[in-house]
């Protein structure tokens, strides 16, 4: 599609279409609603006055992403604000029988979550979440596509590893008594 | 029947569960509710750009 680009409407005003997704990368990278705002706030305003910058007919919501990401790990640079786990609350115990389906729940899977670097959020957020290429997530992140491959491997693993798992390891999988206990009960279980 | 998809935890299974709950993560932010500041910062903006 071919338009004449003084046709092609304002991209700045198609931000508000993709605040919701901006939004949830900002929370999923800072696991913080408020620290998450301000961080959607200031990328409005970047993506604002530095809208000659996007190329119009690619992809805004990548590029808003860019900047998002951006805003905040330079952010992190600056202050060094490291948000420790002050009561070791999330250091240990993280690992309980999976729910009664043999299915990860999804409270342990969040609290392993939070655990992660954000660099390691940011990836899985965007290629497994997203289900952005490693070469578009490149893109954004900045760094070479083996990078994002090899990143998304080892979040991946450590998630794994927070969660009591080995790659590829049973547990996930009811065993068999387990199931068969399931089963009988799964009638009584349904709240 | 039941024993068939429990007795080969397939390597690809707890990556599949993985990313099922990432996307659960990022959907769950999703619902959040977009704060109205943001529509008027955008509104603010477009003013400030119009009155140039």
């Amino acid at each position: 599609m071919t338009v004449p680009a003084h046709v092609l409407p304002d991209p700045r005003d198609e931000i508000a279409l993709h605040l919701p997704a901006l939004r949830a990368f900002g929370i999923s990278l800072t696991r913080n609603l408020s620290a998450a705002d301000d961080l959607v706030q200031d990328t409005i305003v970047k993506a604002w006055s530095n809208i000659d910058k996007f190329t119009p007919g690619t992809d805004l919501r990548a590029w808003l992403f860019t900047i998002l990401r951006n805003t905040f790990f330079s952010d992190k640079r600056k202050h060094k604000r490291e948000v420790a786990d002050p009561d070791g609350i999330h250091a240990q115990g993280l690992y309980d029988k999976p729910e009664h389906d043999g299915r990860l729940a999804f409270g342990e899977f969040l609290r392993a979550f939070d655990q992660l670097s954000p660099e390691h959020r940011e990836v899985l957020i965007l290629v497994g979440a997203n289900g952005y290429s490693c070469e578009e997530a490149s893109a954004m992140i900045g760094v070479a596509v083996g990078t994002v491959k090899s990143r998304t491997n080892r979040a991946r693993a450590k998630l794994a590893a927070l969660l009591g798992m080995e790659a590829g390891e049973a547990i996930l999988a009811p065993d068999s008594g387990e199931t068969l206990a399931v089963m009988s009960r799964s009638g009584a279980q349904a709240a | 029947m039941m024993h068939e998809m429990t007795s080969k935890p397939a390597k690809s299974s707890l990556q599949q569960q993985i990313d099922e709950n990432l996307k659960k993560v990022y959907e769950e932010a999703l619902k959040e509710e977009i704060p109205d500041r943001f529509k008027d910062l955008l509104a603010q903006l477009k003013a400030k750009e119009a009155g140039k």
